[in-house]
């Protein structure tokens, strides 16, 4: 047997000094000889491990076979059969906990980078335009109707088109893609990869209704006079505030806002788009996951002297990906750990100047098995701001389940399933991703996405509930 | 999609728009609106529904910003980007003795669909409208089908009564009393009318328009306090209780990008007229 190589090959990206002055894409890719190096150190196991570690199961060893054999477009026809959406989970899946961390290779410190080769060959594909359009099953004549387009409603439909069933998707916003298009920053996935999939959807038949907020233009029971089935996927949209004085302060933003502003609304072009956004001069983001860190690069990208983010526990316990929070020094974002908010000052104009903290420290964990910070008593000490970006979290909004007799909810307004099939507990409707879930992730949503459509599906051929 | 059906301009600086619009009118009740973007670069801002029938909807704005202008651009076969609604919830309609409905700028038209209900509900209808001169003044007739009586006031007292909103209130509502005051319009025109009817204890019902950008309670932007607790203008309202509004965080939250729209609006002309 060859001798391992445990060189795991970097991939390439922008230079620090350079990339927090445009909003193009940090990571740049593999080349084709780097993909091929990188592939050529997968140990083809048997028993492969890292399929394990990857939700919707994807045939890894199989596909870094084909990479390594430079076939590149057969390697990403073979990831397709389980992920309709490689090139943005090659980018944006947590592979460190997920495929990557159950890789053999980790245990040696230098696991097989699965992503960066997902999202290598799936580019590839794109570039060289044989994007192939599948073999769609006869027409069933049966009519399904899926509210959002982020990864859960954008899998479903995907799904269930192939099956030969009628699709639309209502989405509330005039752009499909739900927080691809209006959460994850353009540095990071950019836009046009967002839209060639839904493109691509849409040439498998899949009609996109923009502008369509179910519950108000039509609610889930009008819906269903006309269809057989609907989905929800709505996300987890409803941003969270920490209930603390001076919230509504000019200055202070939710992160959905923020973000929003920036990459839906493409704030960054002001004004060559009429959206405007405040460039703080000194901007703190409050929260440790990925959305403080994207909020924070934004800020940097926008224009700000300094970023700080500001956390209550340690460095430790931040949600984060390691890769996103390293990005972020890089690129000279500020860390104030064991640091907790508890008051936003103003000036005699209702505008943010700066932010009253209190220091934590970390005490027994807690439910979420991570140390509970507690306050220290008279530590309350104040950082000069200008805008500040609360990014605690986000759970479902109630518009639907306000609007929708027979659903249940949880107690953050998730809606209540069956996680074998995707069922609420009213029938002919299923719901996955974020709205179940709360806030969790692209390919968690897929997954959720993909359960449902398989029973959609058999409800569809049966007619059983 | 979205088709302008319709483009006029009403009175200097108002102006009105009818657009097709496939499911809005099928669901539109009094007090919501809709958001709407001119072009692609364009910002989400939402107008209040001032009427609908099958063919679209119709709404009534002021020309101010680089937005409201883009729209009074438009004409009739051209399309908006976007058109979504109707979004917000409806006004509480229900049989009063009298209503007294207040309408300025916007609100002229806006009110209307409210009043509409209200009397067809059972409630007497009476309106003042409120303007700085008479020929700024636009719909009376169809404001006159849906209420007993107009009146009028105009700050250079062209028409009316001379002086502010609140100035005559002072007086009216000595000798009249109306069980529900409704209010659509500007911001300070709320303001007037809030402060002016809470010394006789009259519900006050305000349309508050806040800065919006999704209209789904997603983005947080159109936080406005009321009765000491944070709403949402976009979910939660617009409609609110006058006398619960905290006004002073509503106007320094309205004014958050007045740099940032007078840059807007300059960029815009000189792109259109160089
Ligand atoms: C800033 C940010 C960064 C993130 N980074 C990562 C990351 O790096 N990796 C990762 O795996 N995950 C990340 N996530 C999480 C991930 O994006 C979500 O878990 C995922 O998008 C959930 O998918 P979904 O389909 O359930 O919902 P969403 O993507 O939220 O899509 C829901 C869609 O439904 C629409 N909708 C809502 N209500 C209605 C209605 N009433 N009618 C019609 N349409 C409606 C919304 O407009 C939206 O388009 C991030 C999230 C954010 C906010
Ligand atoms: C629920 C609601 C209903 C409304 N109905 C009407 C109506 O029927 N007719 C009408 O003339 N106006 C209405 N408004 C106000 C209208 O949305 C603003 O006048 C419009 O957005 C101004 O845009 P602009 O670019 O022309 O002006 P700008 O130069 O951008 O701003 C002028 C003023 O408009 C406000 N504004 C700016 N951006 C927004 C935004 N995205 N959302 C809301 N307000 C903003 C600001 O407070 C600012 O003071 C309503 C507002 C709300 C919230
Ligand atoms: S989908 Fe995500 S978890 Fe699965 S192999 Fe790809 S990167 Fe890894
Ligand atoms: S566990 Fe790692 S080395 Fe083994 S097949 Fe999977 S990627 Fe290759
Ligand atoms: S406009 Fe975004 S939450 Fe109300």
């Amino acid at each position: 047997m060859a001798k391992l190589d445990l060189n795991r090959r970097p991939m390439p990206k922008q230079d620090p000094k350079e990339r927090i002055k445009n909003f193009n894409e940090v990571a740049l890719g593999y080349t084709p000889e780097l993909a091929i190096a990188e592939a050529k150190r997968c140990l083809e196991c048997k028993r492969p491990l890292c399929v394990k570690g990857c939700p919707v199961e994807i045939d890894i060893p199989g596909f870094i076979k084909l990479v390594a054999a430079g076939r590149f477009l057969d390697a990403v026809r073979l990831i397709k059969k389980k992920n309709t959406l490689p090139a943005i989970c090659g980018r944006v899946c947590p592979q460190e906990v997920q495929c990557e961390k159950t890789c053999i290779l980790n245990k040696k410190g230098a696991p097989i980078a699965i992503g960066r080769l997902e999202r290598f060959v799936a580019d590839y594909e794109a570039e060289v335009g044989k994007v192939t359009i599948p073999k769609i099953e006869k027409k069933t004549g049966k009519k399904v109707a899926v509210v959002g387009s982020g990864p859960a409603g954008l899998t479903v439909a995907s799904d269930l088109i192939q099956l030969g069933h009628d699709v639309t998707i209502f989405e509330a916003l005039h752009k499909p893609g739900g927080v691809l298009v209006y959460g994850i920053p353009e540095f990071r996935l950019p836009k046009r990869i967002v839209d060639r999939e839904v493109d691509y959807i849409k040439k498998l038949g899949v009609r996109v209704v923009l502008n369509f907020v179910v519950g108000m233009t039509m609610t889930v029971d009008e819906i269903l006079k006309e269809y057989d089935a609907v989905f929800i996927g709505s996300g987890a949209g409803l941003p969270w505030f920490m209930s603390i004085p001076g919230e509504t302060l000019n200055g202070v933003y939710s992160a959905n806002e923020y973000l929003t502003r920036t990459n839906l609304m493409k704030a960054y072009l002001f004004p060559e788009y009429d959206t405007p956004i405040k460039i703080g001069r000194r901007v703190a983001v409050i929260g440790g996951g990925n959305v403080a860190m994207d909020a924070a690069r934004t800020a940097l990208r926008l224009g700000a002297d300094e970023v700080i983010v500001i956390y209550r526990r340690s460095r430790a316990e931040m949600p984060a990906r390691v890769e996103e929070v390293e990005n972020a020094e890089e690129e000279g974002v500020k860390f104030q750990f064991l640091t907790n908010p508890v008051r936003y000052i103003s000036d005699d104009h209702n505008q943010l100047v700066a932010v009253e903290c209190l220091r934590m420290r970390l005490g027994e964990p807690d439910a979420s098995g991570r140390r509970r910070p507690i306050p220290i008593e008279g530590s309350e000490f104040v950082i000069p701001i200008d805008v500040c970006v609360v990014a605690i979290g986000n759970s479902p909004n109630p518009l639907i389940p306000k609007t929708t007799p027979g659903l249940e909810t949880g107690k953050w307004g998730n809606i209540i399933i069956d996680e074998a099939t995707g069922k609420t507990k009213k029938e002919r409707v299923w719901a996955g991703g974020d709205v179940v879930t709360g806030a969790a992730t692209v390919i968690l949503a897929m997954g959720a996405g993909r359960i449902a459509a398989r029973s959609i599906d058999e409800f569809l051929r049966t007619g059983k509930w | 999609m979205y088709e302008i059906l319709k483009s006029e301009r009403l009175v200097p600086n108002i102006h009105l728009l009818k657009i097709e619009s496939e499911f809005i009118p099928k669901k539109a009740r009094p007090g919501q609106f809709v958001i709407l973007q001119a072009d692609e670069r364009g910002e989400r801002i939402p107008l209040t529904l001032a009427d609908w029938d099958e063919e679209g909807i119709t709404v009534i704005f002021l020309t101010i910003g680089t937005s409201t202008r883009k729209l009074a651009a438009l004409k009739e076969g051209d399309s908006l980007y976007t058109l979504v609604g109707p979004l917000g919830r409806p006004t509480e309609i229900s049989s009063h003795r009298e209503v007294l409905g207040i309408g300025g700028c916007y609100g002229i038209g806006a009110i209307y669909p409210a009043l509409k209900a209200f009397q067809e509900a059972g409630s007497s209808v009476r309106t003042i409208i409120e303007a700085r001169s008479a020929n700024l003044f636009y719909w009376t007739d169809r404001l006159s089908r849906v209420s007993g009586e107009i009146l009028y006031v105009t700050r250079d007292g062209s028409k009316g009564f001379t002086g502010h909103i609140d100035q005559f209130l002072k007086d009216y509502l000595k000798e009249n009393h109306p069980d529900l005051v409704y209010v659509v319009g500007c911001t300070f025109l709320l303001y007037l009318v809030a402060e002016a009817t809470r010394p006789f204890g009259i519900k006050t019902i305000v349309s508050l328009n806040p800065i919006m950008i999704d209209g789904t309670g997603m983005c947080g932007v159109c936080r406005v306090i009321v009765g000491g607790k944070t709403k949402f203008a976009c979910v939660d309202g617009p409609e609110f209780d006058g006398h619960e509004v905290d006004w002073n965080v509503l106007f320094a939250r309205k004014h958050s990008y007045f740099d940032e729209e007078l840059r807007s609006l300059s960029f815009f002309e000189c792109e259109r007229y160089g």
